[in-house]
């Protein structure tokens, strides 16, 4: 016993390996449906991009002189990988799998300096630089068919689907909101764009097209659920970001029905439950304090309705993340909770005794 | 799970508003370790045999050291003062029982750098011959008496803090206290020492907090027991049946529930304002312990020499509660519950949340220890090396004063201890809830220790460089003003010299002028 302990001398969280743990198991069901629906393209992009992710990280912490088992242990890369493959076009070749895994970990995650150190969500930044320098191959998306349907590719099919030809033709079909995107700028009405699209109860099961995990909404707010049950991620975050999207949206469709979509459109489509459950309550990115929590998701919410309703892109999950993303020192900064025994402002508590003696 | 966190806000908390107990529904501060307050908590309070040589150091409170009056050789009794108090803030210390003094010596203290520092050392010699107590009824003794009284007899705060009690009582010198505060929260896990000092000796607890009310002139009493300790309400209820100032309250189990300004606030919906003291909104809070010493000060005349300690940890092999005398060392407190089974990868006095890891076991028992624990390995859940952090902020979620130990940290890291302090270190109560919540098991009261004491150390060493230069001033100043009276003096003397001079020159040319004239009268004459 030479060094000096401090107390406490007992410890009681889970590690953060574990913590990670419990994150994928709450992914298990919503990617398992995707692998369901979009087959074996599906299964091995998911592995391609999350050994994309677990070499670039091996590299740069050779390349750092750092630990490399103890950082690769903490299963931190792994859900990198697996994050962003599931915001990825099921069919997409597996190039696009490697260097978004790549340019997560390397750029956006060690150069900062590794875990804890990133300003941006890795998964969510390298989901938008494949975005913008591969705009085709991020948009092409492919209409569910089981796994086992006589459609679908078998796995020596699919190896020829994502490691050469990539989509065959005549697969293509379109998300919900590129299809409303498209339609209402030929000038056609919500209520048309939708019918025969939008499902609610199909769509949110996953019987859609759309990217690799994104689909399952119901099933991805089920594992969201259970990581605040398990005390892994707080309430906040993902209320605040639903609520974002949803009172706006609810508004403006009560408004002008025609013009705007439905809330249950927008959260059952798109990212909105995989952002809100499982990338925005990104630790590192998102904010310490409760009311910053507030704040930040319901920043990520608005954002992502505006981009959606008036941006260029169909969908805005991913941009509205990345600009709350960097807006969290500052939140963080502004937000700090009233200290106990002090005004908000700092001063100290004017005792309160003197009226009741 | 023993922790049963009481979901029923309207008994846990009878004084707070319906907002506040809102609030609390919203802001859950705080943990919930394992609580492991068995199997000691169901042993009675057993007395330990007396050690063979006591060692009483004479810093076993806050505030100055106490200066002895015995000298080496003495026989002397039990009760028998043997260091008397120095200054406002100190406490005497008395023989916990007869002996011989062996002198006065440096030795090992609980201090997690293994400090010595002076102790009394004392034989026993096993007659335990005391001298005559005399106990007097409160009711009719002044407030003032009786913080005399309680001060003679060395009461500290015996819940850890070890704040001489008779200070506190002292506050309602001026003007009453209305509300005394019982702390029976005992929210450290293992310890169970009050909880059995309220289930066996309830009686002397409420007699304690019956006396404390009379000496701050106070109307109520609140005695704030945690959930987890059915049997002590119970006890607690019965015998305060017949006081109606006196009310036992339940609060939830949560650590830390027994910190001060959490009890108060969490009983009264009242805060401590930040810099101030608990009287600054009219409360008195002191440990059931402390009442328990009070009661037998001022009843029985008898200082305090003993006290009840958990032994416990997964290395004890008999984990129970003993009293022992005030000086007893630690080895032979865990030699009479079994030894030890294996080697315990922490030694600690006091409880393992706030408590202080000591290395031997020669270490004495003092007026604060509530606990003696040897824990193993999977105990303290050892990590093998604090990983990054991941910003989870559970640690904001979980600070019971509202800080950021994130960033209190980060900036600590970076260099910036003032940047630390000026948001919230000042603030920090210290009890570690941080980093017991911490999943990257970051030492962050560690960090806020080291930048307190290197805070406090600047501050000294800036206190002794004005000083410094201030002495250097006046220094200078003075060698100025010499310099400049001495050539102003030697322009003086030469001033004076030259006008002396000159007074003989003119003298002389007046006496050759009048010797001259003298001679030409008589030349005249002539």
């Amino acid at each position: 016993m030479s060094t000096i302990f401090s107390s406490p001398h007992a410890h009681g969280a889970r590690s953060v390996s574990a913590t990670m743990l419990l994150v994928m198991v709450a992914l298990l069901p919503a990617t398992l449906n995707g692998f369901w629906r979009f087959g074996w393209p599906a299964i091995f992009l998911w592995l391609v991009t999350i050994l994309a992710c677990l070499l670039a990280e091996a590299i740069s912490l050779k390349l750092a002189d750092r630990p490399v088992r103890p950082a690769l242990g903490d299963g931190s890369a792994i859900l990198t990988g697996w994050l962003l493959a599931l915001t990825l076009p099921p069919w997409a070749p597996w190039w696009i799998g490697a260097i978004g895994g790549a340019f997560a970990i390397i750029v956006c995650k060690q150069a900062f300096g590794g875990l804890g150190q990133n300003l941006f969500n890795p998964a969510m930044a390298a989901r938008v630089v494949l975005l913008i320098s591969f705009p085709v191959e991020m948009t092409q998306w492919v209409a569910p068919h089981p796994i086992n349907a006589d459609i679908a590719p078998d796995a020596l099919a699919a190896l020829a689907i994502t490691f050469g030809a990539g989509l065959p033709d005549g697969m293509a079909s379109a998300t919900v909101l590129d299809h409303v995107k498209a339609e209402a700028a030929r000038g056609i009405g919500i209520t048309e764009a939708l019918g025969g699209q939008f499902e609610p109860i199909a769509s949110s099961v996953g019987d859609r097209a759309g990217s690799l995990g994104e689909t399952g909404a119901v099933l991805l707010a089920a594992g969201g659920l259970f990581l605040i049950f398990k005390r892994v991620i707080g309430a906040r975050i993902p209320v605040a970001f639903l609520l974002g999207v949803a009172v706006p949206a609810a508004f403006a469709h009560f408004l002008a029905p025609e013009s705007y979509l439905p809330p249950l459109a927008h959260l059952l489509t798109g990212g909105v439950m995989l952002g809100a459950f499982f990338i925005a309550t990104d630790y590192v990115t998102s904010p310490s304090t409760p009311l910053g929590q507030w704040l930040f998701g319901i920043g990520c919410g608005l954002l992502t309705w505006i981009i959606r309703t008036w941006g260029a892109y169909p969908e805005g999950v991913a941009f509205a993340i990345l600009l709350m993303n960097a807006a969290t020192p500052l939140i963080d900064h502004y937000t700090r909770p009233r200290i106990f025994g002090r005004q908000r402002d700092g001063r100290a508590l004017v005792p309160a005794a003197g009226k009741e003696r | 799970m023993p922790n049963t966190c009481t979901p029923n806000p309207s008994s846990a908390a009878p004084d707070t508003s319906v907002l506040t107990r809102l609030q609390r529904l919203f802001k859950r501060w705080g943990a919930h370790p394992d609580a492991r307050k068995h199997p000691a908590a169901d042993t009675t309070i057993t007395p330990l045999p007396l050690p063979p040589r006591l060692i009483l150091p004479l810093t076993q409170h806050i505030g100055a050291a106490a200066r002895p009056i015995v000298a080496a050789g003495e026989r002397v009794l039990r009760g028998q003062m043997l260091a008397e108090a120095q200054g406002n803030v100190s406490a005497p210390i008395h023989a916990p029982t007869s002996g011989t003094i062996l002198g006065i010596g440096d030795v090992p203290i609980p201090h997690p750098s293994g400090l010595t520092a002076p102790a009394i050392l004392l034989e026993p010699d096993g007659l335990d011959e005391a001298i005559a107590f005399c106990g007097v009824d409160p009711d009719t003794l002044d407030p003032d008496e009786i913080s005399k009284r309680v001060s003679a007899a060395g009461v500290v705060g015996m819940g850890g803090a070890t704040f001489p009690a008779a200070v506190k009582l002292g506050l309602g010198r001026h003007s009453p206290i209305p509300t005394l505060i019982l702390n029976g929260g005992e929210c450290e896990p293992y310890l169970s020492c009050d909880d059995r000092l309220m289930r066996e000796r309830a009686d002397e607890v409420v007699s304690g907090a019956r006396i404390i009310l009379h000496a701050i002139r106070g109307s109520e009493a609140l005695i704030g027991i945690e959930s987890n300790k059915p049997e002590a309400i119970a006890a607690m209820r019965a015998a305060a049946t017949a006081w109606p100032e006196i009310r036992v309250v339940p609060v939830p189990s949560r650590y830390p529930m027994g910190s001060e300004k959490q009890l108060i606030a969490w009983l009264t919906g009242r805060e401590v304002p930040s810099g101030g003291r608990s009287a600054d909104i009219g409360v008195v809070v002191q440990n059931v312990g402390t009442a328990a010493a009070i009661h037998r000060a001022i009843r029985l005349g008898e200082p305090l020499t003993r006290r009840i300690v958990t032994v416990a940890g997964g290395a004890i092999h008999t984990p129970r509660n003993l009293e022992v005398c005030i000086g007893t060392p630690i080895s032979a407190l865990i030699e009479y519950c079994g030894g030890l089974n294996e080697e315990p990868a922490r030694l600690v006095m006091g409880g393992p949340m706030m408590g202080m890891a000591v290395r031997s076991l020669d270490i004495p028992v003092i007026k604060g220890s509530g606990g003696v624990l040897a824990l193993t390995g999977a105990e303290t859940s050892e990590p093998d090396a604090a990983a990054t952090c991941i910003r989870c902020g559970s640690c904001v979620d979980a600070c019971p004063i509202g800080l950021l130990p994130l960033e209190m940290a980060a900036r600590i890291r970076g260099g910036d201890l003032q940047g630390s302090n000026d948001i919230g270190l000042k603030d920090c109560i210290g009890c570690g809830t941080c980093s017991f919540v911490c999943p990257s098991r970051i030492p962050l009261v560690q960090y806020f220790n080291h930048a307190r004491g290197e805070l406090a150390a600047r501050d000294r060493s800036k206190l002794k460089n004005d000083a410094i230069r201030e002495l250097v001033e006046a220094r200078n100043e003075r060698m100025e003003r010499e310099a400049r009276e001495k050539t102003e003096a030697a322009a003086r003397r030469k001033a004076e010299r030259e006008r002396a001079k000159a007074e003989a020159a003119a003298k002389a040319a007046a006496e050759k002028a009048a010797r001259e004239a003298q001679a030409a009268e008589e030349r005249s004459h002539a």
